[in-house]
């Protein structure tokens, strides 16, 4: 008999999680592992194989667990994921591999996530490092990689696995893109990352930091540089803004900037930190994805004494997680659904005091399927507030384009390319949010391996 | 990349420093305009600091900067030979010089620290044969430094002290107002320096509709376009210093704004420079 349930994963107490940024998930024990694993039924049809975006074979390494074989287990999802122990914390698992879990049918499905979480930290906790495949062809080629986020991370490992040499260019200080200064510490902790990163490192990926490609080196230049192909992966790093009134008052901050302050920079170290950040009593966040979750989340470590968090549609259209805005709630987040800001009231130093918001009505769903929100004439109300969090998306970051004319985008800047990845530049490929706009760490990660696969072919065939 | 070793470093004046750095992948693409990201140590901010100057064969970067919260208190601290944590640049746009001021007069302002990354600027506008007259504005005479340095690139040099201890007493403004009443044909004007004297400047020609650049020196995280901490609002539109910019059309800035987003941190920037 099957076990409905899922083995609970332990978390830290909500309590004492608002007072530290650690990490909220505690991860499964050996044993509770084993027992989640035999709930496994070892289908025929693996659903979740398909579900996953990087095709990792779940249930080989599901297996492997529930035979206390960790070393094989993580060996099987390597052959696919570079970056296990990101995935297994940050994929929506609940729409992909698990959303089409036989076990689903009955009760709950198998919690895929935590098991992969599971062999990415024992792996990291034994120093155990990746193994490269055979290497059967002699391959020569240098390959140019731009951005050091997950899809430039998954192009990098699948090409240095089957021996290129690979280097990967990051603007910032630190490696890791949206992973290191966007996702905060206590959703994905910065020694994970790092120890993820430096698996790459000894399958020899090169990284070089305080390079932002398009301003010290163009895409001519890394051709110059005698790199044979390049791939693309700057993300959609550039934070929108409503354009509403008083939106650059003091206080006001992009959800970019509020989080890449606590997680890059540490802020939520300051004074010990040189990088400030403004502890607010009352926040007000805008938005409803992951990032806004993040950033209500953050607010309330930082001390906040009310954090809003308003969305203009329902909670049921929130692009969040599930387990995201059930943990912002516990945390104690004020959900302001239906409601829009149009506003902001600043006091005579120009810091932010109050916000003028309005309740939403939704429209029947447009083409898109979504239900679109209609301001109510009448509804405004007044918010005192003294910071405000713009948490409404990211579009691509343009600098790159600007810089290389001949790279073809679209009219709102994502980069366009081919069936084989490729943009409009020979040996230049893209993949990840620079490419699709805005999505999740785990569909990067598959677009880089997409290109990897079709830069290996391009520069076999050259 | 690392290895970003001072090669040379020395005071210009009170708390104004002049570093040379090796940096050859920066020096090869900088241009006049352009800034650098610094970081000093492993705590340390990510701050913007105009590069005054370039040697593409030499692979070296000058940067001048003046101490005065605790990240530039911690750079005047360093030493030759010592290298910088991080550097990122050349970030920004290099200032744009329209081929219609080729023979013909402009005037370039600088004040304080701001006056050495003009020297750049106006070397290039005479390479291209501009006529510059550079205006300088100091504190006091023991704040002067570039006097030959921008005497050399100059078809004429004032200098102003608020003090009068040297050069003509007063303002970059006074001398701006003079030039313009005397009836001298100014095509364009390009001012560096605090926001209130680009401020100030910018009202004076926008009444005698004489185009200005300004280099905006807002506050800065990323120093790339992806946090926003930059924005200026220019001609009621948000538009990020960092990429966008450094440099806008100062009559379609709103100085005020910028001025106060500039103070946002003092509280903070106290606490701080406690640690020190």
């Amino acid at each position: 008999m099957i076990e409905k349930k899922t083995v609970p994963m332990r978390e830290q107490p909500v309590e004492q999680r608002i007072k530290n940024f650690d990490e909220v998930a505690l991860g499964y024990s050996e044993e509770e592992a084993i027992k989640e694993s035999e709930r496994c039924l070892q289908c025929n049809k693996k659903p979740c194989v398909s579900g996953c975006p990087v095709n990792i074979e779940i249930p080989e390494f599901i297996k492997f667990i529930r035979e206390r074989k960790f070393q094989q287990g993580i060996d099987i999802i390597h052959q696919t994921d570079s970056l296990p122990a990101v995935t297994g914390r940050v994929c929506p698992q609940e729409d992909q591999c698990q959303a089409v879990c036989v076990l689903k049918k009955s009760g709950e499905p198998i919690s895929i996530g935590r098991l992969e979480r599971f062999l990415a930290d024992w792996e990291q906790k034994n120093n155990k490092t990746i193994k490269k495949q055979n290497i059967t062809k002699n391959l020569s080629s240098k390959i140019a990689i731009i951005g050091s986020g997950p899809a430039g991370l998954a192009c990098a490992t699948d090409l240095a696995k089957i021996g290129y040499e690979v280097t990967v260019f990051e603007g910032y200080h630190k490696l890791g893109g949206v992973l290191t200064y966007g996702i905060p510490e206590f959703r994905l902790p910065k020694d994970i990352v790092e120890k993820e990163i430096n698996l790459l490192k000894n399958l020899g990926v090169k990284f070089m930091t305080n390079i932002l490609i398009g301003r010290v080196l163009t895409i001519k230049d890394l051709f110059e540089l005698g790199f044979k192909a390049i791939f693309i992966g700057a993300g959609a790093g550039l934070p929108k803004f409503m354009g509403i009134p008083g939106e650059n008052l003091n206080g006001i901050y992009s959800a970019n900037e509020y989080l890449t302050r606590t997680n890059l920079m540490k802020a939520y170290l300051f004074p010990q930190y040189d990088t400030p950040i403004k502890k607010a009593k009352n926040v007000l966040v805008i938005g409803g994805g992951n990032v806004a979750m993040d950033a209500a989340r953050t607010a309330i470590r930082l001390g906040a004494k009310n954090v809003y968090l308003a969305y203009r549609r329902s909670e049921q259209e929130m692009p969040a997680r599930e387990e995201e805005i059930v943990r912002a709630r516990e945390e104690g987040v004020k959900f302001m659904l239906l409601t829009g800001i149009t506003k902001y009231f600043g006091d005579e130093n120009g810091f932010v005091k109050q916000a003028q918001c309005i309740k939403m009505d939704l429209k029947e769903p447009d083409f898109s399927g979504r239900r679109s929100p209609v301001p109510k004439q009448g509804s405004e109300f007044i918010l005192d507030i003294d910071q405000a969090i713009v948490a409404i998306g990211t579009t691509p970051n343009p600098i790159l384009q600007k810089t290389t004319p001949e790279l073809k985008t679209k009219p709102t800047g994502e980069i366009i390319t081919n069936e084989f990845c490729m943009t409009s530049i020979p040996g230049v490929f893209a993949g990840g949010d620079i490419v699709t706009g805005s999505a999740t760490v785990i569909t990067a990660m598959g677009a880089g391996r997409k290109a990897a696969y079709y830069i290996d072919r391009y520069l076999t065939n050259l | 990349m690392s290895n970003f070793k001072i090669l040379e470093k020395y005071l210009l004046a009170p708390k104004i420093h002049f570093v040379l750095v090796q940096a050859p992948l920066i020096a090869k693409k900088a241009l006049p305009g352009q800034f650098v990201m610094v970081r000093i140590t492993e705590k340390g901010e990510r701050i913007p600091l105009t590069i005054a100057d370039y040697d593409r064969e030499k692979g070296t970067i000058s940067i001048v900067f003046q101490e005065l919260g605790k990240t530039t208190c911690d750079f005047a601290k360093m030493n030759p030979e010592e290298e910088l944590l991080d550097l990122l640049g050349p970030q920004g746009n290099p200032t744009e010089i329209n081929p219609k001021l080729i023979g013909k007069n402009i005037i370039i302002i600088g004040g304080g620290v701001g006056v050495a990354p003009t020297f750049p600027l106006v070397r290039r506008l005479k390479e291209e044969g501009v006529k510059v007259t550079s205006i300088l504005g100091f504190r006091s005479k023991e704040y002067i430094f570039w006097e030959d340095r921008m005497k050399n690139v100059s078809d004429k040099l004032i200098i102003t002290t608020n003090d009068g201890s040297y050069g003509k007493h007063g303002v970059v403004t006074d001398v701006l107002k003079e030039l313009i009443e005397l009836g001298e044909n100014i095509s364009h004007v390009f001012a560096i320096g605090p926001t209130i004297m680009m401020k100030s400047v910018c009202e004076t020609t926008k009444i005698n509709n004489i185009p200005t650049t300004v280099s905006l020196n807002a506050l800065m995280v990323c120093g790339m376009g992806m946090c926003g901490a930059c924005r200026v609002n220019v001609n009621e539109k948000n538009q990020f210093t960092c990429m966008d910019g450094p440099d806008f059309d100062g009559h379609k800035v709103n100085f005020d704004e910028l001025m106060k987003r500039l103070d946002t941190y003092k509280k903070e920037e106290c606490s701080c420079s406690k640690y020190i």
